[in-house]
């Protein structure tokens, strides 16, 4: 590339990725303002004195128990990330390395599941918590993400391409099934894995609609619920609060997704080719 | 150690493809055994079977006088090496080695964690053995590796090293030298034949290469579209092969087959006369149609180093199409009336690409072969 187009590349990625980070910015900056103050322009946007306190205030400061809403979201969160990478891998090994009748047909079915939009189950699943009386618990939040036909399609495509020799080696070496999955198969998916782990983990963090659904009582809403009440009740027009409350749900997303980055994007291109 | 049989063993995979077709086969305790046939013949199929790795359609796999169609890989009591490696990537060259053992001989964790005294013994026992094995195979310097940073050569030896180290009745090897260079392959089947001998495990070779089969087998079993052609002493299949087939994989450059027909107790093929030894039985069969078959170190150049008295019944002439000296002896392309034939000349020969000599051909060592069955005839 000539020097010029090096130039004018660089000059329209640094102009794109400013126009994505900007509004950012803008929140990390606004959140920093003293309470109650109004928008800034864009000439006073950096705080003369930042007022950290902010933060104090929308975790501790309100009769809203936000330190609890981040909590839920953990281990929420957590739970889900974990449960989902063990229940595809163990379905995905099914798929990708045992023989049983009807392998194809079931996979099949799995792959259909994929079609049907998430809201559309959402009622069902609702009501069978509800039936056996397992709403506004830690159950109805973790249960429903733990399976994900998504997570044994990729999990599947990642197993299959460990060459077969290795479970064969290992079965002669006197290796059971488990083994050859634990030790063999799932050590050399690391980043399939990860790549699941990943989406796993943003799509439960941002979730907003199946915990609304889901959990009733103040003490069981998750981050992203429990803040939407902040806006209503204390939000309103105070910005800086508004914007460290959206600071708190944000940053642990930014985390795994730049510790995560090089995962997504092969998420999102596995499967187009070798 | 242990004598292992195939039985009237088959393997059909999906309806109707024959891979394996009623395979008698048995390999004596300590031999050294090699399959050997061009690729699709079986040859893996059979050893997989051995291995547990595949299901026999039907017949017996016998190790050891236990018949082992049904027992798990991990109660053969075998070990295989795979044609690329197949090394645990994740794993150091230690733990590729110490794999095996581990899981054979540390029962679980909760045995582990009730039997400290035991599981620190056996850690023990496994970690000389394991450096034991590298040591004996040179790579006891590697060890802290991963396979990634090896070269094909060590990996082969750490591949080896995982077989032996277990001790098993029985190896199992799969092309173990195809993905080496032609060097070390030559370099590796030396040592491969030593450690056959100082060890003595009964072992079942497979290679589509001729010449490891002859150089490294005590038996070689030729296979050919599933179905096993001869085994035999690798003397006695390059001298006595039982059928067209072996006498044309066996042996480089290839036997030259003529078709002719039986005339007067001699051979015709094309304007061509060859006679045979007063006793062959090819003589009485009249008007038949016969292969005749002449490896190309049989053929002579006339004027230099024949070996065999020149007789009317035994020459004929041709014209030298290429000509390749590779020093220890030439390689000459004879074309004699739409006859193509390849002899193997010594390097004193006078005969030069272009030109035109006689030949003549040692009848007494040439095959002959039933043109519709290709069964040797003798």
């Amino acid at each position: 590339m000539s020097p010029v187009r090096r130039v004018a590349a660089y000059a329209v990625l640094v102009a794109l990725a400013a126009f994505l980070l900007a509004p950012f910015v803008w929140m990390g900056l606004v959140s920093l303002h003293p309470s109650r103050s109004p928008i800034p322009d864009l000439a006073t946007i950096i705080p003369r004195q930042p007022a950290w306190d902010n933060y104090a205030t929308v975790l501790v400061g309100t009769d809203l128990p936000v330190a609890r809403f981040a909590l839920n979201s953990l281990v929420v969160t957590s739970l889900v990330v974990g449960g989902q990478l063990l229940v595809c891998s163990l379905a995905a090994f099914a798929f990708a390395r045992l023989d049983w009748r009807g392998r194809e047909t079931v996979f099949a079915l799995f792959l259909l599941s994929l079609m049907i939009a998430g809201p559309v189950t959402q009622i069902p699943v609702f009501l069978m918590l509800r039936a056996v009386g397992a709403l506004d618990t830690l159950l109805a939040l973790v249960a429903p993400g733990v399976g994900s036909a998504f997570g044994v399609f990729l999990l599947r495509q990642a197993f299959l391409a460990v060459p077969r020799e290795l479970d064969e080696a290992a079965r002669i070496d006197g290796a059971s099934h488990w083994t050859v999955y634990a030790r063999v198969v799932l050590p050399l998916s690391g980043s399939a894995l990860a790549t699941l782990g990943a989406f796993a983990f943003i799509a439960t963090w941002t979730d907003f609609f199946w915990p609304l659904l889901a959990t009733s009582s103040l003490e069981n809403r998750t981050l992203e619920v429990g803040l939407s009440v902040f806006k209503d009740s204390y939000g309103g027009t105070d910005w800086p609060l508004q914007m460290a409350a959206a600071v708190i749900v944000l940053a642990p997303l930014l985390l795994v997704f730049l510790a995560l980055q090089r995962y997504f994007v092969r998420g999102v291109t596995l499967g187009s080719g070798k | 150690m242990a004598k292992v049989s195939f039985r009237g063993v088959s393997k059909v995979f999906g309806k109707d493809v024959r891979a394996v077709d009623n395979l008698d086969l048995e390999i004596r305790d300590g031999e050294f055994m090699v399959l050997v046939g061009p690729s699709g013949c079986g040859k893996t199929t059979a050893l997989r079977m051995i291995a547990g790795l595949e299901e026999a359609t039907s017949g017996d796999l016998v190790i050891a006088e236990n018949r082992v169609n049904d027992v798990p890989p991990k109660d053969r009591d075998i070990a295989m090496v795979f044609q690329n490696y197949a090394l645990y990537p994740h794993m150091t060259v230690y733990d590729n080695i110490a794999f095996g053992l581990r899981l054979r001989e540390l029962k679980g964790t909760l045995w582990q964690l009730t039997h400290l005294g035991d599981a620190r013994q056996i850690r023990l026992d496994i970690d000389r053995r394991v450096r034991e094995t590298a040591a004996m195979l040179g790579i006891d310097g590697l060890l802290a590796r991963r396979p990634k940073e090896l070269s094909g050569g060590q990996r082969q030896r750490v591949a080896l090293g995982r077989a032996i180290v277990r001790k098993p009745k029985v190896f199992l090897m799969d092309e173990p030298l195809s993905n080496l260079d032609a060097k070390l392959r030559i370099q590796t089947r030396a040592e491969l034949i030593r450690l056959h001998r100082d060890l003595g495990v009964t072992t079942i070779y497979v290679t589509h290469d001729q010449v490891e089969a002859m150089t490294m087998g005590q038996r070689i079993a030729v296979m050919n579209n599933g179905v096993l052609q001869q085994c035999d002493e690798p003397e006695t299949v390059y001298n006595k092969p039982a059928n067209k087939f072996v006498a044309g994989f066996i042996g480089a450059p290839p036997m030259n087959f003529l078709n002719g027909t039986v005339n007067e107790g001699k051979i015709d093929v094309g304007p061509f006369r060859f006679g045979l030894p007063t006793a062959h039985p090819a003589r009485s069969m009249e008007g038949q149609a016969v292969v005749l078959g002449v490896r190309p170190e049989d053929i002579y150049d006339t004027k230099n180093g024949v070996q065999v008295p020149v007789t009317e019944d035994n020459t004929f002439e041709a014209q030298v199409d290429v000509l390749e000296k590779l020093g220890a002896e030439d390689t000459a392309y004879l074309v004699a009336e739409g006859l193509n034939l390849i002899a193997t000349l010594d390097p004193s020969s006078r005969v030069a690409a272009g030109t035109k000599s006689r030949f003549a051909v040692d009848l007494d060592k040439a095959h002959v072969f039933d043109a519709q069955s290709g069964h040797a005839i003798r």
